[in-house]
């Protein structure tokens, strides 16, 4: 206490985290705290009350999103957050569940259920943290790993085609489709807060930064550099047609096109109710 | 199913007290629908579609959820998400969807979410005889996700059984919070016999435990068990904040990446259901006070091993039958007292697989135990059980 550090007493965010499980296990400059913040600073203004969220994660850094806020929360198996949330949401349609996981989580191991999800119209905001890789174990390539791009498992450099993920999302029917970055915070929030005010399957894609997994072999720098580099290129335009906003990092002034893309009414799937069966 | 005293047209009892001529995955369902399922989540596949096809028709009429997901992944998935949010759940599948079922099973049973997974046996392994008999996930059903964890698993041999056993597995799911199976196979899945639904206020419903302090009691950690080794169950929307993971935990819920931590958690969910297991376990012993020989069958097989120990008696031999209705936990300790009573000789072990009853059978005695396998299509017959009664 003598080294002048200003030590408070408590911290806006203290109801909304869990904050017994402080320090949490992410590496230094990687962008999901930031995520956990924004979308408990959400919940705080999102005007639902805090005992009437629920989140679900899968596994992964991401997936350990769950483990930090303090609202129901379920951190279940790789792949399996939507279905497992679908049983929350369609079995107590009062709850807002928001999934918050990692772009391999949700679109590789998991991708069958995410475009299901989003066909039936779930009632989920589900929120893709991509980091463009397999930030857990060790810095994998997966789905939305960029073409060009150094990972454990493409050394000699990804030649698979990444997803492009508003554009899936709205093929499939999600009725709300976003792509922001952990430095566009006060967008990400407003997004997060309008979102959790709609019905049916909401999406945002949080570009993140691992500078662990992502980082450090394509020789990007540190977290702030890799959000940087990204920031440079971003371009909002929430019109734009969602074929165009692949993300190629081979050419350096390629744009990354970010904003609220889709915003439709599309009624919540809801479990059929039979008054009489014939 | 057809009623003997149909309902009024627009009435949609839960439960059709009277006498049926039921369908066995029918009277499944309907065993379901008695023991109060509110959540169904499940993918077609034979021979256990009827109960899916007839939960889609009835469960929306009673106020309930009935979901087709993806496929069993998500299935299984959907059913441990609604349960944590407070549902009576069920899911019903055959051998390759039971197969695919396997993590998540691990997860409701780290988790301690109470549900019911029916597998109707087909004959297998991979596509096998999708529309034949099978009873070759004996082990599977206990042993199939990874790790050590618990399970209690009925084995219906009717139609009445599927109805009953149904109900019974609801309330063990609840009661021990351990995922719960109705282990059936083809023959009683789709045989047709009477069955003898009871008057509501008969059917016993046993439900999870809840916390009986209110939401932000320090006091209450999700995961303190009590003195039956089962905590309380608080569900999502509650208020209590709970946190659930598949990664070993503290009382609070909390990761804790221990060994100690994880010596004290997994004992737990193995001990909650071992240490009740004279509680849980169930049997049925026919003709055993004299028996010389005793078979052991479930399933279908035990009504063909029935018919060999009544053939056998009228021929003079002293025959007699084990039924495990619980195939886990195991029925040892009756087992254990037929083969050290001195008069049994010999155990036969008739089942539709290459060997998996006998394997337990094994465990618990010396004495010798007579195989009768066959991989799957077809039963084994009164006839061949006579023929090892005899030999
Ligand atoms: C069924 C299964 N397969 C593989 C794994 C190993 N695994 C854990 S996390 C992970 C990838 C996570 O990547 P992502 O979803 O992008 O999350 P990130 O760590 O990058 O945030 C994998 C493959 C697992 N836990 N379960
Ligand atoms: S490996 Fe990457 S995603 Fe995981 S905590 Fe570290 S920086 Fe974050
Ligand atoms: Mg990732």
């Amino acid at each position: 206490m003598s080294s002048g550090a200003i030590v408070v007493e408590s911290h806006p965010a203290d109801t909304l985290l869990r904050a017994e499980r402080l320090p949490h296990i992410l590496c230094p400059g990687c962008g999901i705290g930031s995520v956990v913040h924004t979308y408990v600073d959400a919940i705080a203004a999102s005007g639902i009350p805090q005992d009437k969220h629920v989140c679900v994660s899968g596994i992964g850094c991401s997936g350990r999103a769950a483990g930090y806020v303090n609202v129901d929360s379920y951190h279940t198996t790789h792949g399996r957050s939507i279905p497992f949330a679908l049983g929350i949401a369609t079995y107590r349609p009062e709850l807002h569940v928001t999934v918050i996981s990692g772009d391999g989580d949700l679109t590789a191991i998991g991708g069958n259920h995410f475009i299901h999800a989003a066909r039936r119209s779930v009632a989920l905001l589900v929120l893709c943290i991509n980091n463009f890789n397999y930030g857990m174990t060790g810095g994998q390539a997966g789905p939305t790993t960029p073409l060009s791009a150094m990972s454990r498992t493409t050394p000699h450099g990804c030649w698979e085609r990444p997803f492009n993920l508003p554009f899936l999302a709205q093929a499939v029917g999600a009725s709300y489709v976003a792509r922001w970055t952990v430095l566009h915070v006060r967008q990400l929030r407003a997004a997060l807060i309008h979102a959790m005010n709609k019905e049916g399957f909401r999406f945002i894609e949080i570009l993140s930064p691992c500078p662990t997994g992502f980082g450090r072999p394509n020789d990007i720098g540190d977290g702030i550099s890799e959000m940087q580099n990204y920031l440079r290129r971003c371009v909002v335009d929430n019109g734009i047609d969602l074929r165009q906003t692949d993300i190629d990092l081979t050419q350096q002034d390629s744009p990354i096109y970010v904003g609220d893309f889709v915003d439709v009414d599309r009624p919540s799937f809801r479990p059929q109710v039979v008054q009489h069966a014939h | 199913m057809t009623p003997a005293t149909a309902p009024a047209i627009d009435e949609h009892p839960r439960v059709i007290s009277g006498d049926h001529f039921m369908l066995g995955d029918h009277a499944c369902a309907e065993g379901a629908l008695a023991a109060g399922l509110d959540f169904y989540g499940g993918y077609p596949i034979t021979p256990s579609t009827e109960i899916m096809e007839h939960l889609a028709e009835r469960l929306p009429a009673v106020g309930g959820t009935f979901v087709q997901m993806e496929d069993e992944i998500a299935s299984v998935a959907a059913i441990i998400g609604a349960s944590v949010a407070g549902a009576r759940v069920m899911t019903a599948t055959s051998g390759p969807g039971f197969s695919l079922m396997m993590e998540n099973i691990g997860l409701a049973a780290i988790m301690e979410v109470p549900i019911v997974i029916v597998d109707v046996q087909r004959a297998s392994p991979s596509t096998g005889l999708p529309t034949s008999v099978g009873q070759s996930d004996l082990l599977q059903v206990r042993w199939g996700s990874h790790g050590d964890y618990s399970v209690i698993v009925y084995c219906p041999s009717s139609p009445q059984e599927c109805f009953d056993l149904t109900i019974a597995a609801f309330n063990a799911a609840d009661q021990y919070r351990v995922p719960s199976f109705v282990l059936m196979d083809e023959i009683v899945g789709h045989m047709t016999e009477r069955v003898v639904v009871p008057p509501q206020e008969k059917i016993q419903r046993v439900y999870r435990k809840r916390p009986s302090v209110p939401p932000g009691s320090p006091e209450f950690l999700p995961f303190k068990a009590d003195e039956d080794l089962v905590p309380p169950m608080a569900h999502a929307g509650e208020g209590y904040k709970v946190h659930m993971t598949g990664l070993t935990h503290d009382e609070r819920g909390y990761p804790s990446l221990t060994a100690q931590t994880h010596e004290k958690l997994i004992n737990r969910i193995v001990d909650k259901v071992r240490l009740n297991a004279d509680r849980i376990v169930r049997y049925e012993l026919i003709n055993t006070e004299d028996a010389e020989i005793v078979v052991v069958a479930l399933g279908c097989t035990a009504r063909s091993a029935r018919r060999a120990v009544a053939r056998a008696r009228m021929k003079g031999i002293r025959a007699g039958m084990l039924r495990p209705i619980t195939m886990w936990p195991f029925p040892q300790t009756v087992l254990k007292e037929l083969a050290g009573n001195g008069v049994v000789k010999r155990f036969v072990v008739p089942e539709i697989n290459l060997g998996q009853l006998c394997r337990e059978v094994h465990r618990h005695t010396a004495l010798p135990v007579t195989r009768l396998n066959h991989p799957g299509g077809a039963m084994i017959t009164p006839d061949q059980i006579l023929e090892a009664l005899e030999a």
